[in-house]
């Protein structure tokens, strides 16, 4: 009953991403127009995507470092894609990919920084150690972000500013092909190890004992989660809280076990990623509010919510 | 090859990174098919590193350590949890957890990567929650169990593996006497009903010497004695190994350590 009500809210939230715009498209029209065709579908689709991928990252993560605070970007991963980004456009790299791509380079180096420094002094991935060299390098590659911004142009100072917020207004159907051929793999994985991230919540000696090979599974799971979230990124910009607070919903309902949890997440993260989307093209057009503007104004009060439910029990 | 024989650590060696002296300096315990053995001894005198070695999760620097006749380090996780359940001293709760799930997680070992529970694995959770007299807590929250009841899911979870070897990390930490009693009971009754091999870890010396078939007593990271509980546990062995003067007296043919009070004794 809980799945069919979520997959109806997952495809109420496509409907209403390919019905609603600043543009009025009659409904019958919907399936020849090319609004619907070239700008709608595509964006509605990506924004399923990257919503449901961040989702499942951020509900693996915090299974990984045993932290219900973490989400996917507590591991510099958007440090380093904000840095990769802004250094593109200070620098005019010209042509359509090369902001994504540029993205896409600075979390895959945050990431390996990241999981360098977890290796420190023998430690096989501790968690602690994970969390503060991501929050060490995020906030070293921020303030090389901001340096850049500081002593660039105006318009450049504004697109930065805006990516930072995260966006859709670049998808096509060229970045769905992209994340979809690129986003399976990563997210196997991750369903792959659900089972055994149900026993890591034990703690890492009890779940050996119970059959887990522990050090492999944290490099899995974090190599897989970092790969889709810096996808994720490269694609839209840094756009929060989805991947925070969509596994929490999905455990108040579903339970805290993985084999449920993370298509939950996939699906709760879509769908309140394109919720969000066609409220941001909507509510202030024909301008647009950046993405994740909104989720924030969504999540930092339902996450306000689950704080007070946590501190109570 | 002895096929009863399911632990067998031979003149193990250890050491920690970092460490200026052996954690273990050449200890063996050989577990036996129904055999009850306590491993006892101070803080800090090798207690748990000897079962991480003896399980494989950590490597002697010498001497070797064999699980059903194989090194331990040579089995995967996933076949060695088949073979030893563990219940380790202390672990985390960051989700809430009703105890058949808790005890679902024993079956971990014996799922396919994919694949959902088969009805086998339901029943293997009844069967582990009957037999530690658990089964009308299936439906609660850990969260809300007392101590020893908690203790009792644990062990069930650690049956829930079926495996040939329990072992037990200081089961009784913080127990009262009843609960205490009822846990020693439970592993006692185990070993008699099914032929279950287990080690046990205690600070308890008076429930080891009347529960257990054989001591090991570890002092320092070495044995200093092993056998059969009125054999090991002299009145000099004890004095020496916990530094403190006792009086030993039998009690239905156990051995039975009474500390002296420094003063009024002397």
């Amino acid at each position: 009953m809980k799945w069919v009500g979520l997959a109806a809210l997952a495809v109420l939230a496509l409907a209403l991403a390919v019905l609603l715009g600043p543009a009025h498209v009659p409904v019958g029209e919907l399936l020849r127009s090319p609004i619907v065709r070239d700008l709608r579908l595509p964006r509605a689709v990506l924004a399923f995507l990257v919503g449901g991928s961040l989702g499942v990252a951020g509900a693996s993560l915090q299974a990984l470092v045993r932290n219900p605070l973490a989400d996917p970007y507590l591991l510099g991963l958007s440090g380093g894609a904000s840095l990769g980004a802004v250094a593109a456009i200070a620098l005019h790299v010209g042509g359509p990919w090369a902001l994504p791509f540029a993205a896409f380079i600075g979390a895959l180096a945050a990431m390996a920084l990241v999981y360098r420094l977890g290796l420190v002094g023998g430690a096989e991935l501790d968690p602690r150690v994970l969390v503060l060299a991501g929050v060490a390098v995020g906030a070293f590659a921020a303030a090389v972000s901001t340096a850049i911004v500081s002593l660039s142009e105006a318009t450049a100072l504004r697109n930065a500013f805006l990516w930072l917020w995260g966006g859709l207004s670049g998808a096509n159907w060229d970045t769905v092909l992209a994340l979809c051929l690129y986003a399976p793999l990563p997210l196997a994985v991750l369903f792959a190890a659900a089972r055994p991230l149900d026993l890591l919540a034990l703690g890492e000696e009890p779940a050996g004992y119970l059959g887990v090979d522990v050090a492999v599974l944290k490099r899995w799971v974090y190599v897989a989660a970092s790969l889709l979230t810096a996808a994720a990124v490269a694609v839209s910009g840094v756009i929060g809280f989805v991947g925070l607070i969509v596994p929490h919903i999905g455990r108040l309902l579903w339970g805290h076990r993985h084999r449920a949890l993370l298509p939950v997440a996939f699906l709760g993260g879509g769908t309140l990623l394109s919720l969000a989307d066609t409220v941001a093209r909507v509510a202030v057009a024909p301008r647009e509010l950046p993405v994740g503007i909104v989720t924030a104004l969504v999540g930092v009060p339902v996450f306000a919510l689950l704080l007070r439910r946590w501190t109570r029990n | 090859m002895d096929q009863e024989l399911i632990l067998a650590a031979q003149g193990v060696r250890y050491r920690y990174p970092g460490a200026t002296g052996d954690a273990l300096g050449g200890v063996s315990l050989t577990v036996r098919r129904g055999d009850l053995v306590a491993v006892l001894g101070p803080n800090g005198s090798g207690k748990t590193t000897l079962l991480r070695v003896a399980l494989g999760a950590l490597v002697p620097a010498a001497g070797s350590a064999l699980v059903a006749g194989r090194p331990a380090a040579a089995w995967t996780r996933r076949e060695l949890a088949r073979l030893v359940g563990v219940v380790p001293q202390r672990e985390e709760t960051v989700f809430p957890q009703r105890v058949r799930e808790a005890v679902l997680l024993g079956r971990y070992p014996h799922l396919s990567m994919f694949g959902a529970e088969r009805p086998a694995d339901h029943e293997a959770v009844n069967r582990a929650l009957a037999q530690c007299d658990a089964g009308h807590l299936a439906g609660r929250w850990m969260a809300t169990l007392s101590g020893g009841e908690y203790q009792r899911v644990r062990v069930a979870r650690a049956l829930a593996q079926e495996p040939r070897l329990l072992v037990l990390d200081e089961p009784t930490m913080s127990l009262d006497v009843r609960h205490e009693m009822e846990l020693f009971e439970l592993v006692r009754g185990l070993v008699d009903r099914s032929a279950l091999a287990v080690v046990l870890v205690t600070h308890h010396v008076n429930l080891a010497a009347r529960f257990a078939d054989r001591v090991l007593l570890l002092d320092g990271g070495r044995a200093a004695g092993e056998g059969a509980p009125a054999e090991v546990l002299t009145r000099e062995t004890v004095e020496r190994v916990f530094a403190w003067p006792v009086a030993m007296a039998t009690y239905q043919g156990a051995p039975q350590m009474i500390p002296q009070r420094r003063r009024s004794d002397a």
